[in-house]
């Protein structure tokens, strides 16, 4: 028996994928990987779209046509195709801009969303010995920085790294036993000396979506920076920074359906006018002398080496294949995928699931444990079967720690998802129990 | 199902009832080893002992959080080092760590790996040999400093 062809599509699923916008039929035939046959010929059940998302031909084609046609070094060279890759690169940063509601100019491209997180806690740090524009990003002893303990570790090392630097304290809003972040004691957490306050768009772990306006006004409010990681939120809803609160977003272009090696900071012009570069070298400098050198105006101050052209190009027409589906289609396709998983893992004895137990503030990254079954066996058992799923702790060790758990099994949906792989899945975890805890 | 070649019946056997789970008195040395990746963790106590003039292995014990193979795998490595000589019990540890190395096409030496033979189908999986190989690097981590107090015991 395999679950994946032994699932029968249910009258309410059939109704929500159509409900969705979109046809997932189709979509699915955008994506090549979706079509082979993983462990013993069995369908890929891929439900790892948290970790990484596939990438459908559109963004593989656009890849190509950069390389066959127009492949140089943006920002440089005296020729025809340096003038294409320019533009092509420059193109790239107008056109994410305004998937998010930016200006182009605030636009960074990295190599990460853990780059682009890195980049803000060394601007920071390097703020000491920069010039007075730079005063606003100082940090030092009795400065604090405050993260979550629900952040993944790209959201917390950096700024624990930043305290080591410069002698601020790092303090931390901590999670409610449902997973939610726990904002009673904000008033506290929250002072004068607070500098900047780091927060996840949206949990890798439980889908937990914190109120990111909400903390930013109090933030704000007493001078602090505020940078929301949207590293799982971009990829999957609608988000406008104009309306974000925050005054920095870290994305990455691998998990929405664009190739990897390329990440983004968003940042307040402003702000990015102010801040001292992190990684220096060419395409970043304004006058170069033995003695010393000045920089550019961002965001080019922030983008030394030769930039990463065919991964912005992909990354374009990974914005361009979500907006055509619709930002809100595939927030409403992947409530409903995460609703049926809720509703079928919720249902099997033995399973913990991690986080709110509803679709309300809360994304389509469903985390559980199953009693008596360690989640390597379970992801083991899964990958058997032609599911795809992470099982560890999902690099969010303070998170696992304070839910009480070592590790968990995790399921991440996307477009390309059915309700049919959801209950594929949901027949995987009772098979794994049966596999592991039979006398 | 393939994935049988890797939970062997005797693995499941010794992960549903480890072997010397539980730390006991007396030891020489106390490791704590984690898996970075999942969280995996092991305690191991070993206790050494001088057989005819040469270090031996007088006890393993261990405490352990984790999957079934890294659970499995230490609980055999007990079995497969206690009561051996430390050349001996190392010698073995360098066979299960090749065996681990050989995605799948090592010949195991049954004679000298016992039970642990029962972890080449786990060589298959790259992903899950640092789980079985926990235990094993914690006890030769273990061992290297028991044997190091002995020497500095020694010398006082």
């Amino acid at each position: 028996m395999t679950p994946a062809t032994s699932a029968t599509t249910t009258g309410r699923a059939a109704v929500s994928e159509a409900a969705g916008g979109f046809d997932v039929a189709e979509i699915r035939a955008d994506f090549p990987i979706l079509g082979r046959a993983v462990r013993g010929g069995r369908p890929l059940v891929y439900l790892d779209s948290g970790a990484t998302s596939h990438k459908p031909r559109q963004v593989l084609d656009a890849e190509r046509d950069f390389y066959t046609i127009h492949n140089s070094a943006a920002h440089r060279g005296a020729h025809l195709l340096g003038e294409e890759a320019t533009d092509a690169y420059e193109g790239a940063r107008a056109r994410v801009a305004a998937f998010i509601g930016a200006d182009p100019g605030e636009i960074v491209f990295t190599k990460s969303a853990t780059e682009a997180v890195n980049l803000v806690a060394y601007a920071m740090s390097n703020a000491a010995t920069a010039g007075p524009d730079a005063a606003r990003l100082r940090v030092g002893p009795g400065d604090e920085v405050l993260v979550t303990e629900m952040e993944h570790h790209a959201n917390l090392v950096p700024w624990q790294q930043l305290c080591q630097r410069t002698g601020a304290t790092l303090r931390w809003f901590g999670v409610t036993p449902e997973g939610r972040l726990d904002l009673s004691n904000a008033a506290e957490l929250i002072g004068d000396r607070t500098r900047i306050v780091a927060v996840t768009h949206q949990s890798n772990v439980t889908g937990t979506v914190p109120p990111v306006g909400e903390i930013a006004a109090l933030a704000h409010a007493r001078g602090a920076l505020v940078l929301a990681d949207g590293a799982q939120s971009v990829p999957h809803r609608p988000v406008d920074v104009r309306e974000l609160g925050a005054d920095f977003l870290a994305f990455s272009s691998h998990k929405m359906l664009g190739p990897s090696g390329i990440g983004v900071l968003w940042g307040r012009r402003e702000l990015l006018e102010a801040m001292p570069p992190f990684i220096t070298g060419g395409s970043m400098i304004e006058v170069v002398r033995m003695e010393g050198s000045t920089f550019l105006p961002p965001p080019e101050r922030f983008e030394a080496g030769v930039p990463p052209a065919a991964q912005a190009v992909g990354l374009s027409a990974a914005c361009d294949y979500l907006d055509a589906l619709g930002m809100q289609n595939v927030a409403g396709h992947e409530e409903a995928l995460t609703a049926h998983a809720l509703e079928a893992l919720g249902a099997i004895d033995g399973v913990r699931i991690l986080g709110p137990l509803t679709t309300e503030d809360r994304g389509g990254a469903v985390s559980f444990t199953v009693e008596d079954v360690h989640p390597h066996d379970v992801g083991q058992l899964l990958d058997e079967l032609g599911i795809a799923v992470r099982a560890d702790h999902h690099c969010a060790w303070p998170l696992h720690r304070a839910l009480g758990v070592q590790a968990t099994t995790r399921a991440t949906f996307y477009v390309y998802n059915t309700h049919d792989e959801v209950e594929a899945l949901a027949e995987a975890v009772r098979r794994a129990q049966r596999f592991f805890t039979a006398a | 199902m393939e994935i049988e070649s890797m939970y062997r019946e005797i693995i499941l056997d010794h992960y549903r009832n480890p072997h010397n789970k539980g730390l006991r008195e007396p030891f020489d040395a106390e490791v704590h080893h984690v898996n970075p990746l999942c969280g995996d963790e092991v305690t191991l106590r070993v206790a050494v002992k001088d057989a005819g003039g040469e270090p031996a292995v007088a006890d393993v014990s261990f405490d352990a959080l984790g999957c079934s193979i890294s659970q499995a795998s230490a609980s055999v490595m007990t079995e497969a080092v206690i009561g051996k000589t430390v050349r001996e019990a190392m010698d073995i540890n360098a066979a299960f760590l090749e065996l681990m190395q050989s995605r799948g096409t090592a010949e195991p030496d049954e004679d000298l790996l016992g039970d642990a033979v029962a972890f080449e189908g786990v060589s298959k999986y790259p992903a899950r040999v640092k789980c079985a190989l926990l235990g094993w690097m914690a006890w030769k981590d273990a061992t290297a400093r028991a044997l190091e107090g002995a020497d500095s015991r020694e010398q006082i």
